[in-house]
């Protein structure tokens, strides 16, 4: 296992780095740096020249680069333009983000799970049938349709909720918006776990289990549910990095100052920094969450702990 | 006198799936006595592994339903157990030895894991006690260094281990009765004869019933006290083994026989019986085996044969046949 473990971190380093090196290509070298800078119009010559020599723009790309990575180890992802410190937009929009994260995972495993048990279970039935009805509708309505929709419902019209979050972003204000940011996730969980229960139940090591005299209870979950998941924690897994970076569309909607507000807004005001920094961060976190996968796959299934 | 520990009567078990009612198990009746060895034969479909989930109570219902008959166990009928009566004699009173070991075995769980689930459940065992059971299991099916290999896992060991592990898990609570369905099917030879060495000295030890689920007449002959043939869900011949080894009295049986390949008649073709055996959705009127048999009248295509008592070779012999008196003579 430890020796897994070491090969499993080992693998990240050319990841992490081919990964940062793209990102820096592309916003560095193929667009320009400072293109937004002095806001709508061009920049005249002279001040740009200055702005390029001050920013360490006019070295070697690969330089920029090595500066670049130096940084980011040492803690600094620069400045955005507005002069505020990258890091401490980091620091109030992860939290948020994070939060927003954990709640759509909680709803993902919770319900998906759930549902996925019990229409495995029960395929061809009338439960079944009606699941897999709703989660493919789930799954073909964009994620903005269902956030505003509810957003409207929920928020406007019945006022169950408030319609945009608070700057401090709570857990419970967090729900509907974890809800819409999970729904599609959700309805996939629900699917997978559904086909791979489905699988299994039929499995020789399931009827094995029964003629065991084993409870049904156990049988369910000791033996069918802990192999039926491995696939399930894997599409989590690689959710949790995709949740992180891609909530801008629902972080939109509720108004949440998260890490895909400020991607936006980086994007749109062309803040260079902004955006390479939270980039940087959310590869990280791809990688750790892929690493995390592939410890629990190992922690699930013994012929991967030993291959 | 030994007493009857497992009793089969009249049982019929149906597949009802979209393509029609497949009749797997049409009229099974036979006896396991406490220590006996009874052997059931029979070829794929024939309705001896379907026979066997019947008395364990874990065939796949649906599509799966056992229509009439009755399985006596110690003298009561399983079939008016509630689930959770008949959940509490699987495993503790009667436990199943499958083919394929590998997958038969939990990947995921340690065969320790799954030994010593046997105590925590029927005995309430605590887990440090199932592990010390665990490891006397596998010592008693002769694992060779038990105790640093129970927190392995079954991909870990070979396949006459893994057949092991399965042995010791149908024994841990000594059961009455042990079902081995094609136990060996899946090993080299060698291991083969090893594992039915195992299992056979094991259940003397214990003395254990136990029906050993075979196509293999090889295997047969040292193990079994007496043998059910099976054809098309019935029972065609039953005999003790010697018996049914020197005069079968059914022409199924008779060319089963034939068609092992022996030594002394190295060169000369195999025999095989004729055709396929009958589509389960559509068995033959008559005698099922009636399309096959060298030997088949008119009244084998028009009346299914009783179970005649075969008197003339041997007690306790019965055979599905009109003319079991031909067969045993020619």
């Amino acid at each position: 296992m430890g020796r897994y473990v070491i090969r499993r971190l080992l693998q990240m380093i050319p990841v992490f780095i081919g990964a940062t090196l793209l990102i820096f290509l592309m916003v560095n070298v193929m667009g320009d740096p400072i293109a937004g800078l002095c806001g709508d119009r061009q920049c005249d010559p002279a001040t740009a020249t200055q702005l390029r020599k001050e920013f360490g723009l006019d070295k070697p790309v690969w330089q920029q680069y090595a500066t670049y990575m130096g940084n980011v180890f040492t803690g600094d992802f620069g400045t955005a333009f507005n002069g505020q410190a990258v890091t401490e937009l980091m620091s109030t929009a992860f939290p948020v983000t994070i939060r927003l994260t954990i709640v759509a995972i909680l709803f993902e495993v919770v319900i998906g799970i759930a549902l996925g048990v019990v229409t495995g279970l029960r395929r061809g039935r009338p439960v079944d049938t009606g699941v897999l009805l709703i989660t493919l509708v789930v799954i073909s309505v964009p994620t903005f349709v269902t956030g505003l929709l509810l957003q409207l419902l929920l928020g406007v019209k019945w006022g169950w909720i408030s319609p945009s979050v608070s700057s401090e972003a709570p857990f419970d204000e967090l729900i509907v918006p974890g809800l819409v940011l999970a729904s599609v996730s959700l309805a996939y969980v629900t699917r997978l776990t559904r086909t791979s229960i489905a699988e299994n139940r039929r499995a020789d090591y399931v009827r094995t289990a029964i003629a065991k005299g084993l409870p049904r209870r156990r049988v369910i979950t000791r033996h069918l549910l802990r192999n039926s998941l491995i696939p399930v924690v894997t599409f989590i897994g690689t959710d949790i990095g995709a949740l992180m970076g891609g909530a801008i569309v629902t972080e939109r909607i509720f108004n949440i100052h998260g890490v895909g507000f400020q991607l936006y807004q980086g994007i749109l005001r062309q803040n260079t920094q902004t955006v390479v920094g939270f980039v940087t961060v959310l590869v990280l976190v791809f990688l750790v969450a892929n690493l995390l996968v592939d410890l629990l796959y190992a922690v699930l299934d013994p012929r991967i702990r030993y291959a | 006198m030994t007493d009857v520990l497992l009793e089969v009567r009249d049982l019929h078990v149906e597949f009802r799936t979209r393509d029609g009612v497949a009749k797997a198990v049409n009229g099974v009746t036979y006896s396991v006595d406490e220590g006996e060895t009874l052997a059931v034969l029979g070829e794929s479909g024939s309705g001896k592994s379907v026979t066997a989930q019947a008395v364990m109570g874990i065939l796949d219902t649906p599509p799966g339903k056992i229509t009439s008959g009755e399985i006596l166990f110690k003298g009561q009928d399983l079939l008016k157990f509630k689930e959770e009566e008949r959940r509490k004699v699987r495993g503790a009173q009667m436990a199943m030895i499958f083919q394929d070991a590998l997958s038969s075995l939990n990947p995921v769980l340690s065969v320790g894991a799954q030994l010593g689930e046997m105590f925590t459940v029927h005995r309430g065992a605590s887990r440090k006690e199932a592990k010390a059971k665990a490891i006397e299991l596998m010592d008693r099916v002769r694992i060779p260094g038990a105790a640093s290999r129970v927190g392995d896992y079954p991909h870990q060991f070979s396949g006459g281990m893994r057949q092991r592990i399965m042995i010791a898990m149908a024994l841990a609570l000594e059961p009455a009765l042990i079902i081995a369905d094609e136990p060996t099917t899946a090993l080299d030879v060698t291991v083969q004869a090893q594992v039915m060495d195992l299992l056979a000295e094991l259940q003397r030890e214990l003395n254990m019933g136990l029906i050993l689920i075979t196509h293999d007449l090889g295997v047969v002959a040292d193990v079994a006290d007496r043998i059910a043939v099976m054809y098309a869900g019935r029972i065609v011949e039953s005999a003790p083994v010697h018996d049914i080894y020197k005069a079968p009295a059914h022409p199924y049986t008779k060319g089963l026989l034939e068609s092992i390949p022996r030594l002394d008649q190295k060169g000369r073709e195999l025999y095989a019986i004729k055709g396929l055996p009958p589509n389960l959705m559509n068995i033959p009127p008559g005698c099922a085996f009636n399309p096959r048999c060298p030997m088949a009248q008119d009244v084998c295509r028009t009346d299914v044969p009783p179970l005649y008592e075969v008197t003339e070779a041997g007690a306790d012999r019965v055979s599905a046949c009109h003319f079991w008196r031909e067969c045993l003579n020619g």
